[in-house]
């Protein structure tokens, strides 16, 4: 169910500014990739060309190959909304749907998928809010609304709302930006667990997070303001903490800029 | 020296006293403000103690009851009148206009918001203000001179097709389509700006990363629409219909200019009879003596508090919004 993503030649726009440009990489399934550098360099832009969530801001668009194994996400006649089922995505700030009591916001995308039998929703629900780590803390109030958790409980609720629909990428935009250091630890450990069963790609602001969650990080940057962002390297995780091959990262990393 | 002579006690004697300095400024806005309040009240009182008094008078001699009487004979003696047929016109014709109206103004909305590109939503957004700033009577002379005659078709298909449910039989199916219905299609036109415009603003106000959770999961636009925007959206439709609803009960030159009234109280919805509240004012405040205009003031009055009644109400929803708005913003 994890697959490998190819990425060639990569390229997306807002209207006529180049956000990102011409970045390939590849990610091994049953793998944590981060991508960290300084803020503007398009780490997130390129997460959402992932699961061609960059196109739904007006005048989004993209240039460039995306392989899910071997399938291109945008390649003629592929329909974004099936690769978003494919490729889930937890967002920066926990979004859970407010009108929705918990157990409705996990079961959100299943029905989407067309499953309606009561029972099968139950035990899906229950098996992505354990997979999430939540289950124990909500499973008496699945019927209260998902906005009256806690952040931290939001956002591991997105978490289990996103893997519910048996994603085969999880893309993670900085999913602990907006919580305490308690909460990201239970998020940190959680990305541990599901690594087992997913293809990770985090963006994350926290090198320290980098370097405790990823097995590859990748490092972007941008020349100057206004200018697009680029992939300056992606290699394993050990190796970019220690002993990076481009001066850059080393700036980056030691905080010597950014 | 000029900024010494200004100052003449010391900085630290000056900001204690301070606090009891008024300054002529403050002291002139509060009291205009605080006027304009008070003066607001004064007229609001002053308008119920009127109506109040004026219709306690009318309905303490009427030789009706006033509430289920169907003629209105304030100027017969003894006066027999009484707001039945009335009341019914009114909230029928308002039920009506928003069976038409709240879905389609919630269609255009979601159109401007969600669907259409923006070379066409800003036109369109203008149109809709437009319809909002045609004046009533424009609408009445339309209604009566175009609406009218073309509905008969309408009324023909319905009464051989629907007339089955009792609502849409017509006595005489090829008779003038001067009929609550009528008004009704009128009305839902005339309250459709104000809740598409309402409707519209809340649309926008979805925030964005409630509609990406949706399409991340997979939903399309459609889904997302129901998912993350209707239901965030629903009380904010539901106190937009009710401002339209407001503005079709007190409607007036519109109805009595479509209208053929007459004091019958008809389910029947296509039949040229009815009434409503003003719009019989405006028919009988020109021949009613003193006693008929308090009559017709006390028809008023019943208005009056209906609309409050559902003002109260669009408000208590709005409220109640806000509440839930804040838990997750």
């Amino acid at each position: 169910m994890a697959k490998r993503i190819d990425v060639s030649g990569l390229s997306a726009y807002y209207g006529g500014f180049r956000a990102i440009d011409d970045i390939s990489m590849n990610i091994e399934p049953r793998t944590v990739t981060a991508f960290i550098g300084p803020s503007g360099c398009g780490k997130s832009t390129f997460l959402r060309t992932l699961n061609r969530m960059h196109e739904v801001t007006p005048g989004g668009r993209v240039e460039g190959k995306v392989l899910l194994d071997d399938e291109n996400l945008y390649g003629p006649g592929v329909d974004p909304v099936s690769v978003r089922r494919t490729v889930g995505m937890v967002f920066q700030r926990p979004n859970p749907f407010p009108t929705m009591s918990v157990y409705d916001n996990v079961a959100a995308g299943l029905k989407l998928n067309g499953v309606k039998k009561k029972s099968d929703l139950d035990t899906i629900v229950e098996k992505s809010l354990r997979g999430a780590n939540l289950w124990n803390e909500v499973k008496d109030r699945l019927n209260k609304p998902g906005s009256g958790l806690s952040g931290g409980q939001q956002q591991r609720l997105c978490i289990a709302r996103a893997i519910a629909v048996e994603p085969q990428v999880l893309l993670m935009d900085e999913p602990c930006s907006a919580l305490d250091p308690i909460s990201t630890l239970a998020i940190e450990d959680l990305i541990g667990e599901l690594k087992e069963r997913f293809t990770i790609v985090i963006v994350t602001h926290n090198m320290q997070q980098a370097a405790r969650v990823s097995d590859r990080t990748a490092f972007f940057n941008l020349s100057a303001v206004g200018q697009p962002g680029k992939l300056i390297e992606i290699d394993d995780t050990e190796r970019i903490f220690s002993n990076p091959s481009v001066q850059a990262t080393e700036d980056y990393i030691s905080g010597r800029f950014g | 020296m000029a900024i010494t002579t200004q100052n003449p006690t010391p900085p630290t004697a000056a900001k204690h006293a301070g606090a009891n300095v008024t300054r002529p400024g403050d002291k002139i806005f509060s009291g205009l403000s605080r006027g304009s309040g008070i003066l607001l009240l004064v007229v609001m009182a002053s308008i119920a103690i009127f109506l109040t008094i004026r219709a306690i008078n009318a309905i303490s001699k009427d030789h009706g009851n006033f509430l289920t009487t169907f003629e209105w004979n304030a100027n017969a003696n003894p006066p027999v009148f009484g707001i039945a047929v009335l009341a019914y016109g009114t909230i029928v014709s308002s039920i009506i206009a928003m069976a038409i109206a709240v879905p389609i103004a919630v269609g255009i909305a979601l159109f401007i918001s969600h669907y259409a590109p923006r070379r066409l939503a800003s036109p369109l957004s203008y149109i809709v203000d437009l319809l909002a700033a045609v004046p009533s009577i424009i609408y009445g002379l339309w209604g009566a001179l175009f609406l009218v005659p073309h509905l008969t078709g309408l009324n023909m298909w319905l009464d051989e097709y629907l007339g089955w449910t009792v609502v849409f039989e017509k006595e005489d199916p090829q008779g003038a389509a001067r009929s609550i219905f009528t008004v009704g299609i009128l009305l839902a036109i005339m309250i459709l700006p104000i809740i598409t415009n309402v409707s519209r603003e809340v649309f926008r106000q979805v925030p964005r990363m409630h509609e990406e959770a949706a399409l991340a999961l997979g939903a399309t636009r459609w889904e997302t629409i129901r998912m993350s925007v209707l239901p965030f959206a629903r009380s904010g439709i539901i106190s937009a219909s009710m401002l339209g609803l407001g503005r079709a009960l007190g409607e007036t030159m519109a109805v009595a200019t479509v209208l053929s009234a007459a004091p019958i109280l008809s389910v029947h919805v296509l039949d040229p009879v009815g009434g409503t509240f003003s719009q019989n004012i405006v028919a009988k405040f020109g021949e009613a003596n003193e006693f008929g205009r308090d009559a017709l003031i006390a028809s008023g009055l019943v208005l009056f508090v209906i609309t409050l009644l559902v003002n109260g109400a669009a408000r208590a929803i709005i409220a109640k919004r806000k509440e839930y708005s804040g838990a997750n913003a």
